[in-house]
């Protein structure tokens, strides 16, 4: 059984703030599920299966189907893989569909950590490796660089070329009006920038932005049915990255089961892929994933990398073409639903002229969620344009 | 458990915060012994996989047979950070090293690397356990570079454990 060609991504919302003081979180999420059931031209009646993970307040899907008023529920998932979740809900919506379970699935992610700090979910003292790693000092940056030094240890990546990522990225953001760092940067500027945790600079980090997005998953008869152009879900992979009390290895991710799962489900190959959205928490993390979805051989992303190849339009991987959460948003520090907006963007030809692939026909969204540098969930989502 | 070795007293943390850990019962006798200056690992009694982080279930064959031994307190850096950016106890602390040690035992464990220039910090670089006291009953295992101490090194402490560099990939 598979799911390819059973679901479509009929509407997706990306929350057009980045810093959205005076309003709750529940309050957001209600904001982004309008727009993106409005970008279906479907209503909150029409929902019969709802999505949601560990950035929603309160009780899960119980409180936020009571708050938004999802009274036709048959189907509910609060899967929480960190900012693979919205990656991971999309394939598991599919796979729901597929199996008759339901017809319209609403995923939501919104969140304030701009206007309302909150600690990160990991350092709870009740984890089981808490007091193993928590007095220690490990910071989210900080672990992300130990995966950095090791991965340029063994393969001899450099600083510079990490940079690169972030100056891709940054060039794709400034045709975005409402990206949060619209800027486009040198890699001097990167490896300028701020050393937070060495080799890191502040410009290998994702921004803190407040926000959300949605997106609506529909049976094929719903998108049939629909004025709007939708994307089909081609294949789903996922993994949880567990060292299991062995010794951790921090030069891959996840994605090395996640995403031969994805492209044997969809029946394509990393060589078919026109647009990809990477998830870049931080630069390495960008680096690792292309390396292990198979876009290059392992330790050759640097170069991969250093040559322009993710600039879109014309690079051998265009990525990222909002500016991803390096530039644009990584709302709720959680960047696995705008991965999937804006492969759903290129695929109906609705980024932004400078940055639209042309002729895009088959698109990558990946997530990661958790800490490369220590335990963590890969979820690689292969989309395809509705006529592919 | 093995025999116990000479204890490591735990010097006092310096610069650095010792906050102390969560404990439960689980983890309580790991801590314990952190108090006494012996840094233990769990081992499986049915695959002899040694476990990290300890726990009470092998995670490599689902054993729920494991003992405590202790370890001999000598590792290689695997990877290691400088933080300018402490959260939580290290907010506004002076930049600090943050490290996994590949032990001599095998598992790589997160730890603080004290002591050290940040010129002297290299991915193989040769380590030694020293314990910062929480003041909480517990002990905070940290490394530091190898040092020498009088003319020679006693038989079975060479700075490279497995006659290789554990730091390197497998």
């Amino acid at each position: 059984m598979t799911i390819r060609g059973t679901a479509f991504i009929a509407g997706a919302f990306e929350h057009p703030d980045r810093k959205i003081p005076g309003k709750s979180i529940a309050q957001v999420h209600a904001e982004v599920a309008l727009g993106a059931l409005a970008d279906a031209g479907l209503s909150v009646a029409d929902v019969d299966a709802y999505f949601c993970a560990g950035d929603a307040p309160g009780f899960g899907p119980i409180s936020m189907a009571d708050y938004l008023g999802l009274k036709r529920l048959r189907f509910a998932d609060s899967t929480e893989t960190g900012g693979s979740s919205y990656v991971a809900h999309v394939g598991h919506a599919a796979g729901a569909i597929a199996t008759g379970k339901c017809r319209v699935a609403l995923i939501t992610l919104a969140g304030l950590p701009r206007s309302q700090p909150v600690p990160r979910p990991s350092a709870s003292a009740l984890a089981p490796e808490a007091g193993f790693e928590q007095p220690f000092g490990p910071t989210t940056v900080s672990m992300y660089a130990l995966a950095a030094r090791r991965h340029m240890h063994e393969y001899g990546t450099t600083s510079a070329q990490l940079a690169a990522i972030k100056v891709a990225a940054s060039q794709h953001a400034q045709h975005n009006p409402n990206a949060m760092l619209p800027r486009a940067v040198s890699a001097e500027e990167v490896l300028e920038s701020p050393m937070i945790s060495d080799p890191l600079h502040r410009l290998d980090c994702c921004v803190i932005s407040d926000g959300g997005g949605a997106l609506v998953v529909v049976a094929p008869e719903v998108a049939a049915a629909l004025p709007r152009t939708a994307v089909q879900v081609l294949g789903h992979g996922e993994s949880p990255k567990v060292s299991a009390g062995g010794p951790i290895d921090l030069t891959y991710t996840g994605a090395v089961w996640s995403g031969p799962r994805a492209f044997e489900e969809a029946r394509v190959t990393p060589a078919d892929v026109d647009y990809a959205s990477i998830y870049d928490s931080f630069t390495i993390t960008v680096l690792q994933t292309i390396e292990d979805l198979g876009f290059c051989a392992k330790g050759k992303g640097g170069a991969f990398v250093a040559d322009g190849s993710l600039l879109a339009p014309n690079g051998r991987l265009p990525f990222n073409t909002d500016g991803g959460g390096l530039c644009n948003n990584h709302p709720v520090n959680r960047g696995g639903m705008t991965k999937v907006i804006e492969a759903v963007r290129q695929l109906r030809g609705e980024a932004h002229p400078a940055v639209q692939v042309p002729d895009c026909e088959i698109a990558v969204a990946h997530g990661n969620g958790g800490s490369l540098g220590t335990r963590s969930a890969a979820a690689t989502l292969i989309l395809g344009r509705e006529d592919a | 458990m093995t025999r116990p070795r000479p204890s490591r007293p735990a010097l006092p943390a310096q610069s650095l915060p010792a906050p102390p850990p969560a404990v439960n019962p689980e983890t309580k006798p790991f801590w314990d012994a952190t108090a006494e200056g012996r840094l233990l690992l769990k081992r499986c009694l049915d695959c002899g996989s040694v476990i990290w982080y300890p726990r009470a279930i092998c995670p490599q064959c689902a054993s729920l047979r494991t003992e405590w031994f202790e370890a001999a307190g000598r590792g290689c850096i695997y990877s290691y950070t400088v933080n300018h950016r402490g959260e939580g106890a290290y907010q506004g602390s002076p930049p600090f090293v943050l490290a996994y040690v590949e032990l001599a035992e095998g598992p790589r464990v997160m730890t603080n690397i004290v002591g050290a220039q940040e010129s002297d910090l290299d991915v193989g670089l040769p380590v030694e356990l020293v314990f910062h006291d929480t003041g909480d009953g517990a002990a905070l295992p940290r490394f530091q570079a190898v040092v020498p101490r009088g003319d020679t090194v006693p038989p079975g402490t060479a700075r490279d454990p497995d006659g290789g560099s554990p730091g390197d990939p497998h």
